[in-house]
């Protein structure tokens, strides 16, 4: 009897061992706000940040973590500094694997979908946001940190993912159309209050068509011109789509974006890049440098990229002597519908990411609530046309006083990047995001995609009609596995278990019953036992 | 009953490890399927992965350096060349320079597995089919495919001295060729705060350890950019520790990649303090 003992708790550590290797020995146990920081202890966190290639921002970082780390002496962060979305993410995804994740990092919501296929990966603020003592402007924060409802609501929704806050939103910001106004009136036509993809397309051409056979433009004088330029087509094609009421994706995920709606911009696009009128970054360069060398009339980028545009741009990228004087307008994007505008709400977002030690968590809420407060939020809105997050910051004087200097110089006060944050300041309520689910960032790929693979077909004088359509939908579905996001949040479906997997559940199920049916019939017969000697 | 019921368990859970082993195998070989197409294509041959439309279709004529410097922007051109150097690799794309005897060729973003980009080693000779693009300035090939001449030679270029070309219009006639420069002064760069230093990471001063490195360099009075270009060579390579230790007032020769970037920018790869 006791060597069957032995078999069997033999076996059942067997199974133990194996079953604690199928669930996977890289999860972590989800994070709870300790009762106190222990400030006997010293941490240290990693902050990954972007800068736009921008001195400035990597000063303000420098001195947030500075002013941070005098406050809590015990607790050192160190900066990493990236000038590319794209780079951090994929760096993220690489150290997640390996458990080696930032403490802190900067991001857009769309990459924490994806980094929440991981179970406990990144840190859930719900409960740091209203805990009483380390919350936002909670009692034992040694900062002035704002409270949670003065963070912009439309922008903190914006940080939800599956019903949970992941991220608090840092700078944000929108697109604005940066117009050669002055070409706009040499061709004879007029500014309207409110840009419409009609009055732009038709200027374009009409700049297109000064074209000489000498190959100089006759508008500018020079032998390229590219009238409109846009930097993120994936924007473009999102912004059209939604202002047109289009599909593009639903909250749960449902792939919308190839649809005939798609396919009538697509074919417009094309034709107007066949009439010289338009081209992208990706395919030309950046706008900034053929707007500010009098080769381009409208260049649609970021209000964070707004301190590159207009002849007398503090940060320029090309030779001074090929800067030309105009006159620059900060317009909204063009709208299909002027008197019902919407524009893309965006801009870097601040996640936490989950660690063995729930003190160290703590110490990198603390730290990114430090770069809520008011002299990181001002002072880093001040160096591109972006906004601050919380109304705490946009309303403070000293924020106040920096837009009203608007064009006193060409520096801090650059009237071009102030337009550019007015812009957005003055349309919150015209902003909009789009849904966040595990495939959201490849979407967002595949919509401007399909924008850059039309204009490179055009100019390649390759055909492109309904059918070509119909090919690049196919194309792009596959190159980007849209065919497999699911419409409930992005989980892959991967069809009926297969054989192998169902007959090793089988299999653990009778294990587990002849360990019940045995215990079971052990425990009757030590019953009758007892009850034969009392007896 | 007892031993029957022990050897019941013991029996199921053989048969549930089993099932374990099989799943693992059945995962393996449902990995998707361009890791395993790009393992056969390296071992079963040279040629590395391409299209299906570039399979399907005719081999292009090739092309003689010439013949790619009269083609228009955005048509479709062949070209054959040698391997001189990898920039980057990422997502099944390669961006590399290429060079022969006559002409020199940046091609970006390359279709290429991770396997096939291992085979690059320069001086191999490739095939390349792609488009002819103009970004900023530079002239390279995008959207191509490639593959490995069968028996081709092999060709490493020697770094051609453009050093007095340098300001002048014949300069980017050897765009994207190995060159050389010598007696160049190194300059102060000025970051975005007015602070004067030998190099900088990134064009103003903002990056970091790993970051591109810019510096200026001086030569008959006219002052110019250089890149050591961090994908290129990343902060354990040579080049990247000796520019960080360049000293304003220095007179240094130095090697690279004639890149373009709205303006003549090299990719350097070496640099020599002469004095």
């Amino acid at each position: 009897m006791k060597r069957n003992h032995a078999w069997l708790a033999l076996l059942l550590a067997l199974c133990m061992v194996f079953l604690t290797g199928c669930h996977g020995s890289q999860e972590r146990t989800a994070f709870t706000v300790p009762e106190q920081l222990d400030m006997s202890r010293n941490y240290d966190i990693t902050f990954w940040a972007k800068n736009d290639t921008n001195m400035r921002q990597t000063e303000i970082y420098k001195q947030a973590i500075s002013a941070f780390q005098a406050l809590y002496p015990n607790i050192t962060v160190t900066l990493r500094l990236y000038t590319d979305y794209g780079d951090i993410y994929n760096d993220v995804i690489t150290n997640i694997s390996t458990q080696t994740t930032p403490n802190v990092c900067i991001t857009y919501p769309d990459h924490i979908a994806t980094y929440l296929t991981g179970d406990n990966v990144v840190v859930p603020l719900d409960a740091l946001f209203t805990d009483a003592r380390y919350g936002l402007d909670g009692s034992e924060v040694l900062f002035d940190a704002p409270t949670m409802e003065e963070i912009v609501p439309e922008f903190l929704e914006e940080c939800q993912v599956n019903g949970h806050y992941y991220a608090v939103p840092y700078m944000r910001s929108t697109e604005a159309c940066y117009v050669n106004k002055t070409m706009v009136e040499k061709l004879g036509y007029t500014l309207p209050e409110t840009l419409t993809w009609d009055f732009i397309w038709e200027v374009s051409e009409a700049a297109a068509a000064t074209l000489g056979e000498d190959g100089v433009y006759a508008v500018n004088g020079q032998k390229v011109l590219i009238p409109f330029i846009y930097k993120s087509t994936d924007n473009m094609m999102i912004q059209m789509l939604r202002q047109l009421d289009a599909g593009y994706s639903s909250a749960a995920g449902d792939i919308q974006l190839f649809n005939d709606t798609t396919a009538d911009l697509l074919l417009g696009i094309a034709g107007h890049t066949a009439a010289g009128a338009f081209s992208t970054f990706k395919i030309s360069g950046y706008p900034a440098n053929f707007l500010n060398a009098g080769q381009c009339i409208f260049a649609i980028d970021s209000t964070a990229g707004s301190t590159w545009m207009g002849s007398d741009a503090p940060l320029v990228d090309i030779p001074p002597e090929e800067i030309v004087d105009f006159e620059t307008e900060v317009m909204m994007i063009p709208q299909f519908d002027p008197e019902n505008p919407q524009m893309i709400s965006q801009g870097p977002s601040i996640c936490i990411f989950n660690k063995e030690d729930p003190q160290e968590v703590l110490a990198s809420w603390l730290f990114t609530q430090y770069l809520l407060t008011d002299a990181v939020q001002i002072a880093y809105a001040e160096t591109e046309g972006y906004v601050p997050v919380t109304t705490r910051a946009q309303n403070n004087a000293d924020y106040q006083a920096y837009l009203d200097a608007a064009g006193t110089d060409t520096d801090t006060h650059y009237s071009v990047k102030i337009e550019a944050t007015e812009l957005l300041l003055e349309h919150l309520d015209d902003t909009f995001t789009t849904p966040v689910f595990n495939g959201s960032t490849s979407l967002r790929d595949a919509a401007g995609q399909l924008i850059e693979d039309v204009t490179k077909s055009v100019r390649r004088k390759q055909t492109v009609d309904a059918a070509s359509i119909e090919k690049l939908y196919a194309d792009t579905e596959a190159l980007y596995h849209l065919d497999s996001i699911s419409r409930s949040g992005g989980k892959t479906e991967l069809g009926a278990l297969p054989a192998a997997s169902v007959a090793l559940l089988v299999a653990l199920a009778v294990v587990w019953a002849g360990i019940l049916a045995w215990a079971l019939a052990a425990w009757m017969r030590r019953r009758r036992k007892r009850g034969t000697r009392s007896v | 009953m007892r031993k029957f019921i022990s050897v019941i368990l013991a029996l199921c859970l053989v048969a549930a490890l089993a099932a374990c082993a099989g799943d693992t195998t059945q995962e393996s070989s449902t990995e998707p399927s361009s890791s395993a197409s790009e393992s056969s294509a390296s071992e079963e041959s040279t040629e590395p992965d391409t299209s299906e439309d570039q399979t399907d279709a005719e081999p292009a004529d090739v092309m003689s350096y010439d013949e790619y410097v009269a083609a228009e922007l955005d048509t479709e051109v062949t070209i054959e060349a040698y391997v001189q150097a990898k920039q980057s690799w990422w997502e099944d794309k390669a961006t590399v320079y290429a060079q022969d005897e006559d002409g020199a060729y940046f091609l970006y973003d390359m279709a290429c597995s991770e396997a096939d980009y291992e085979l690059l080693t320069p001086g191999t000779c490739i095939r390349v089919t792609g488009f002819k693009s103009e970004w900023s300035g530079e002239v390279e090939i995008i959207d191509g495919t490639f593959e490995i001449v069968e028996g081709g030679d092999s060709f490493i270029a020697e770094a051609l001295d453009v050093t007095d070309l340098l300001g002048s219009e014949e300069l980017i006639d050897h765009q994207n060729q190995f060159v050389q420069f010598k007696g160049l002064t190194v300059e102060a760069s000025q970051d975005a705060n007015g602070n004067e230093a030998a190099f900088l990471y990134n064009y103003d001063g903002s990056g970091s350890d790993g970051d591109d490195l810019y510096f200026n360099v001086s030569y008959n009075g006219e002052t110019y950019t250089f890149t050591v270009e961090s994908y290129l060579c990343d902060n354990t390579t040579d080049v990247y520790k000796a520019v960080t230790a360049l000293e304003v007032g220095q007179t240094i020769d130095a090697e690279g990649f004639l890149y373009w970037y709205e303006g003549v920018n090299p990719h350097i790869t070496s640099v020599t303090v002469v004095e």
